[in-house]
């Protein structure tokens, strides 16, 4: 992980301390969790500079923002970051055209490296410019607050939970959208965001926060894994893979995903994709069983070598946790106290994870 | 015609001192709004009772502590005199001064309204889209306080208009320099001139009919204040 963004931040408001040392990756998707008043807004403020954290040093690409042990502060309107608000915030006095280009204007023209076109087709807002703010749907107004950050060329894309002011169907309205930017953007996005199934889908990177402190920070991958944390306890827990496709089995409609860095493969039933292909799915603690034996007689597709790594008691004394590692991929599984010592389970054993379903995120 | 030279000289007198008191208004008083609006200080009650004074004391008073002031043993006629000014009492410049005082809650009021309802968030965001606080100022905070900016003209336009107690105590009643329409107006009810006291008073009470018929027919169900 090549940390590029650094940010160490404390403040102090009457009833809330905020003490953080954030080291964040310099592509891909970095999420910040946690309930609210964990902190992650505040984080976020503070790195656009709208916060003014007592004691700080924010460095981004190499670039210091803030040093407060020398006094220095670059105001927000000098940092090269784009900001995304909860609520889209579009100025109602602009049309959707001139609120785009609001930012886009005030940079140098050198370093436009978004185009209004670019900007638009990403988003899917090409025909809504010259309206006025007040005719757009929820979902069409934060889009184009996202494309108005983008045409800013932020050096880093930050997000404050864009999708918790809009419903069920807008919040699946944009998700694609900004997946797309993942993938298509060479730009970090540092994400804000309280709800897991958001995370889930978008982040590489994720930071728990929890009242103000980091209580773990790590690729998507393994944080999810951790039994450690609170996030293994809950009901939904489970993994998050992002496997790269393979071939398919027109016949049954079965799309191989080969785990990273491993010839194992996962199986779902899914139409055809181009092969090499990321996709992301989710693996819960709650459909993976273990069996001593690898059972080929049974009608569950997904059956991986699995070795124990850490067990622990779940939040019902009847149940237990266990995480596992499938040559490199963590994965969960949550299994019944009594199964757990009729198999015997312990550290390092060798078994076989039978995974009942593998959801597809996005 | 009913009305003689005298009365169009108040008039013309009167909109002059209107204009040119609306527009220093709206010049020193949206740096006011803007700070009563903005500022966490606790100067920020003692600054906002000052400036709301003119709306509860009589004109009497302001103009007698201005009268005081700007005489030429007072705090602001010594200033003036030392900048050879001489004394502004009795004078359109007086006028003018005296109004600015008078009628700056009607301006600084709305403005500050305004102001305070358009809250923190477009400020934020002009900042991330590289406003800096000048450029946002203009680009966002004008156009979004438009309706404050009318508001507040018109309010402080026709309140300057309908002054009396403050022009007579620091002005006097010199034609063509300090007598406006309201001191003419008393005037001719002191010399018993009832009918160009009607034509004047008519006039007055139409065009202030008008003025206050636009603002609240623009602002739509919405109260002259918000």
């Amino acid at each position: 992980m090549s940390a590029l963004i650094q940010a160490r931040l404390q403040v102090a408001f009457d009833d809330f301390r905020l003490d953080v040392d954030l080291q964040l990756p310099g592509r891909g998707v970095s999420a910040l969790f946690g309930h609210s008043g964990s902190g992650k807004t505040t984080c976020l403020r503070c790195l656009a500079g709208l916060e003014r954290a007592d004691q700080a040093y924010i460095e981004v690409n190499g670039e210091v923002w803030q040093d407060s042990a020398r006094q220095y502060f670059m105001p927000p309107h000098q940092r090269p970051i784009g900001y995304v608000f909860q609520e889209a915030s579009l100025f109602p006095h602009l049309s959707v055209k001139n609120n785009l280009i609001f930012g886009w204007r005030r940079i140098a023209q050198h370093q436009r490296q978004v185009g209004l076109e670019h900007a638009c087709e990403l988003l899917g807002i090409s025909h809504l410019l010259a309206r006025k703010p007040d005719t757009l749907s929820g979902g069409e107004r934060q889009r184009v607050g996202i494309a108005r950050a983008l045409l800013t060329s932020p050096k880093v894309l930050l997000m404050d939970e864009p999708l918790a002011a809009l419903d069920g169907p807008r919040k699946r309205e944009i998700l694609p959208y900004l997946e797309r930017l993942h993938d298509q953007l060479q730009i970090p996005l540092i994400y804000v965001s309280h709800a897991q199934d958001e995370v889930a889908r978008l982040a590489d990177h994720l930071v728990l926060l929890e009242q103000g402190k980091v209580q773990a920070s790590g690729p998507i991958s393994q944080t999810l894994a951790r039994l450690d944390l609170p996030l293994a306890l809950q009901e939904d827990a489970g993994v998050v893979i992002e496997g790269e496709v393979d071939a398919h089995d027109a016949a049954y409609q079965l799309l191989d995903l080969k785990l990273p860095g491993s010839d194992l493969r996962l199986r779902l039933t899914h139409e055809a994709l181009a092969p090499g292909a990321r996709l992301r799915v989710k693996v819960q603690a709650r459909d993976v069983s273990l069996s001593l034996a690898d059972d080929s007689r049974s009608s569950i597709l997904n059956r991986l070598p699995v070795r124990v790594c850490a067990l622990r008691a779940g939040d019902n004394p009847a149940q237990m946790l266990v995480s596992l590692d499938a040559d490199g991929t963590a994965l969960l599984a949550r299994v019944t106290r009594y199964s757990s010592d009729q198999l015997g389970l312990h550290e390092g054993q060798q078994l076989w994870a039978q995974i009942k379903s593998v959801a597809l995120l996005g | 015609m009913p009305l003689d030279a005298s009365d169009l000289g108040a008039i013309w007198l009167t909109f002059k001192l209107a204009s040119l008191t609306t527009l220093i208004l709206l010049l020193i008083g949206t740096p006011i709004a803007w700070w009563l609006a903005r500022t966490r200080s606790w100067l920020r009650g003692p600054i906002g009772a000052i400036v709301a004074l003119p709306l509860v004391l009589p004109p009497t008073v302001i103009g007698f502590y201005l009268l005081i002031a700007l005489g030429p043993h007072g705090w602001l006629g010594q200033a003036t005199q030392a900048l050879g000014l001489g004394t502004v009492v009795f004078s359109f410049t007086g006028l003018v001064i005296g109004s600015v005082v008078y009628s700056m809650p009607f301006v600084v009021q709305p403005l500050q309204n305004a102001f305070s309802a358009i809250g923190e968030r477009p400020l934020e965001v002009a900042a991330t889209l590289r406003a800096s606080p000048w450029d946002c100022f203009f680009s966002v905070v004008l156009p979004l306080a438009r309706p404050g900016f009318i508001t507040a003209s018109i309010l402080g336009f026709a309140h300057t208009v309908g002054e009396f107690g403050v022009v007579l105590m620091i002005g006097g009643n010199i034609p063509d320099k300090t007598r406006v329409v309201s001191v003419q107006i008393f005037d001719h009810v002191e010399a018993m001139e009832y009918m160009q006291a009607h034509w004047l008073a008519g006039a007055m009470l139409v065009f202030s009919f008008l003025v206050l018929l636009a603002l609240y027919a623009s602002r739509r169900g919405k109260p002259a204040w918000s």
